[in-house]
C-alpha cells in the first residue's frame, strides 16, 4: 500500500523528466515549447497531489453537510493561476518562435545557431 | 478502486507524454498535446480539485491545443531529427530523477490527513469564509478575496502576454482574403464543410451562454473568470474557424478587442482604487456595502467579471494574430 | 424499482463500456482512416449515450439527470459533425481509401 500511497510522486518524476529531456535534447523549438509545458503540468500534479485528503470532497461548503472533510484549497488556487500563466507564457512563446521562423526561415535551434554563426 | 483509477489515469499521462516526445509529425504532437491536458484535468477531478479540472479543461485542452494549431499554421511542421546531445540529456534526466525519487520517500501518502499541508492554514480558510465570505466555493473565495492581489498580478500577467503577441505579431488592419460579393453571396471559407458550418454557428450561442454561467457561478460550484473568458474566448474563435477571418474580425474588431483587454485589468485595480475612496485598505471589498460580508460578494463578482473579460479578450486578440498572419 | 432502475442502470453502463472498448480496438486493428472513423464514430455516439443514459437513471429526477440530459444532446450534436468534418476534410486534402476504385464520373472539385 506504501507504494501506491506514493505513486502520484514517481508519476510526477517521470513527467518532469520526460519535460526536462525535450527542452535539453531537441532542436526543434516547437517541440521545446511542448516539452516546457510538460514541465508544467508535472508541477500542477504534484502541487494538486498535496491537496487530496482521505474521504474528502470538493472545496465547495455544502450547507446541510456537518462534519464533511474538505479538500484543501490552497494549493488549488496556486495551480489556477499558474495554469492561465502558462497559457500566456506559451502564447508568447509561439509568437517568437513564428518570428524566428520569418527572419531564418527554420525552426531548429542548431541551424539558427550555424546561420548567426556564419554571418 | 477509485485509486486503481488514478494510476490508470496517471500511467495513461506517462504514455502520452512519451508520445508527444517521439512523435516527429508536429501535428501529431500538438493533438496528443490536446489529449494529455484532457487526461490532466481528468486526474485533477479524480484527487478533488474540481475548479482546477476545468480550468485546465477550458484553457489547456481546449485554448492551448488552438494556439499551437495557429502557430503550426505558420511553421513547418516535421521535425528533424538530431542525435547531438542525446546521451548526455539522458544522464542527467536519470541523476535528477533518481535524486528526487529518493526524496519522495519521505513524502506524505496520498490522502494523509495528518499531512503538514492540512494542519496550519488551511483550516482557518475552510472555517471562516462561511463566516466571512459566505460563499460556498471556497477556492473563488480565497481567489478572489483573501489572495486578491495575486489574482490582479495574474491578471496583468496576462495582459503582457497579450500586448507582448501583438508587438511580435500585430493585428493586420486588412484582410484581403475574402472578397465582399463572396461574403455577399453567401460562400463562406467552409464551402465544401457544410455540417459543420450549420451545426457549428448552432452551437456558438449556447457556449457563450455557458461561459456566462460559468462566470456568474463561480461563487457557488466550480467555475469564475478564468474558465469563463477560455469558453467565450472558444465560442468567437469556433465562430471564427467556420466564418473566416474577415468576419470574426468584423464582429469584434481588433480596437474593441485591445480596449476590452486593457478595460478588464482597470476593472479589477478599479474597484481597489474604490475601496480606498471608501476609506478601506485596496480591494478591502468590506467597505464597499453596509454589511460587510455583502460587500466582499459584491467584490468577488466584480472583479471575476474584470478577469473574465480581460482573458477572453486576451485569447481571442492573440487567435486573431496568428489565425490572419501570413495571407 | 429501485432494483430495476439499478439493474438497468448497471446493464447500460456496462454496455456502454463494451462499445467505447470495440471502439478503441477497432481504432487500432482497421486498416485506413475512413474505415478507423466507423470504429471511432462508434465510440462517439453508442458508447457515451449508453453510459450517460445509466448515469442519469442513477442519478433520478434531480438537476444532476438535467445536466447529464444536456450533455447527451451536445455530445448527440457535436461528435457525428467532427467525424463528418474529419472525413471531409481527409477527402478534400487528397486521402483516398485503401483497395478502393475511384468512379471516373465524380465532379469537377473532387478529382484528384
Amino acid at each position: 500500500m506504501e507504494i501506491l500511497g506514493l505513486y502520484n510522486y514517481w508519476v510526477f518524476i517521470v513527467l518532469l523528466m520526460i519535460g526536462l529531456y525535450t527542452v535539453m535534447a531537441k532542436p526543434n523549438l516547437m517541440k521545446k515549447l511542448l516539452g516546457l509545458s510538460i514541465f508544467q503540468a508535472a508541477v500542477f500534479l504534484l502541487y494538486i497531489t498535496l491537496d487530496k485528503i482521505e474521504g474528502g470532497t470538493a472545496p465547495i461548503i455544502q450547507a446541510d453537510a456537518i462534519g464533511q472533510i474538505y479538500a484543501n484549497p490552497l494549493p488549488q488556487v496556486l495551480i489556477l493561476t499558474a495554469i492561465v500563466v502558462g497559457i500566456s507564457t506559451l502564447a508568447l512563446g509561439l509568437a517568437v518562435v513564428v518570428r524566428i521562423h520569418e527572419a531564418y526561415g527554420t525552426i531548429e535551434d542548431d541551424q539558427i545557431q550555424q546561420a548567426d554563426l556564419r554571418e | 478502486m477509485t485509486v486503481l483509477f488514478g494510476i490508470f489515469l496517471l500511467t495513461l499521462l506517462v504514455v502520452t507524454a512519451i508520445g508527444i516526445v517521439r512523435a516527429e509529425n508536429l501535428f501529431t504532437a500538438v493533438i496528443l498535446g490536446g489529449i494529455f491536458s484532457l487526461l490532466m484535468a481528468a486526474n485533477f477531478f479524480v484527487l478533488d480539485a474540481v475548479d482546477v479540472a476545468l480550468t485546465e479543461a477550458a484553457v489547456g485542452a481546449g485554448v492551448s491545443t488552438v494556439l499551437l494549431l495557429g502557430a503550426l499554421a505558420l511553421v513547418p511542421d516535421r521535425e528533424e531529427r538530431s542525435a547531438r546531445g542525446r546521451r548526455l540529456a539522458l544522464a542527467i534526466i536519470t541523476l535528477t530523477g533518481l535524486t528526487i525519487g529518493y526524496a519522495t520517500f519521505d513524502n506524505p501518502h496520498l490522502g494523509d490527513p495528518d499531512a503538514p499541508v492540512h494542519q496550519h492554514v488551511a483550516p482557518w480558510y475552510l472555517e471562516q469564509t462561511p463566516i466571512l465570505i459566505d460563499i460556498p466555493n471556497v477556492v473563488t473565495a480565497v481567489l478572489g478575496s483573501y489572495r486578491g492581489y495575486d489574482t490582479l498580478g495574474e491578471v496583468i500577467v496576462v495582459l503582457t502576454a497579450g500586448i507582448g503577441v501583438l508587438f511580435l505579431l500585430g493585428l493586420p488592419g486588412a484582410f484581403g482574403d475574402r472578397k465582399p460579393e463572396d461574403v455577399a453571396a453567401g460562400k463562406t471559407y467552409l464551402n465544401h464543410h457544410l455540417v459543420p458550418q450549420v451545426v457549428g454557428l448552432l452551437l456558438v450561442p449556447f457556449i457563450m451562454l455557458f461561459a456566462l454561467y460559468v462566470q456568474f457561478h463561480g461563487e457557488y460550484g466550480p467555475g469564475g473568470g478564468f474558465q469563463a473568458g477560455a469558453i467565450f474566448a472558444a465560442a468567437i474563435i469556433l465562430f471564427a474557424l467556420i466564418q473566416g477571418e474577415r468576419e470574426a474580425l468584423n464582429l469584434i474588431p481588433p480596437r474593441v478587442l485591445v480596449v476590452l483587454m486593457a478595460s478588464g485589468a482597470l476593472l479589477y485595480g478599479g474597484v481597489g482604487v474604490l475601496t480606498m475612496l471608501l476609506g478601506g485598505n485596496f480591494l478591502e471589498y468590506g467597505v464597499l456595502s453596509s454589511n460587510p460580508v455583502q460587500g466582499q460578494q459584491w467584490g468577488i463578482i466584480l472583479i471575476e467579471l474584470g478577469v473574465g473579460v480581460s482573458v477572453a479578450s486576451v485569447l481571442l486578440a492573440i487567435y486573431h494574430a496568428f489565425a490572419a498572419r501570413g495571407r | 424499482m429501485a432494483p430495476l432502475l439499478d439493474g438497468l442502470s448497471w446493464f447500460l453502463l456496462v454496455g456502454g463500456g463494451l462499445f467505447v472498448l470495440i471502439g478503441g480496438i477497432g481504432i487500432l486493428r482497421l486498416p485506413d482512416l475512413y474505415t478507423r472513423m466507423h470504429a471511432a464514430g462508434l465510440t462517439d455516439t453508442m458508447g457515451t449515450l449508453m453510459i450517460l443514459l445509466g448515469l442519469i437513471l442513477q442519478a433520478g429526477l434531480t438537476l444532476a439527470a438535467l445536466k447529464l440530459a444536456a450533455i447527451v444532446v451536445f455530445l448527440m450534436l457535436t461528435g457525428p459533425t467532427a467525424t463528418y468534418a474529419l472525413a471531409n476534410a481527409a477527402m478534400l486534402s487528397g486521402l483516398r481509401p485503401k483497395n478502393v476504385e475511384m468512379p471516373s464520373d465524380l465532379p469537377e472539385d473532387m478529382q484528384f
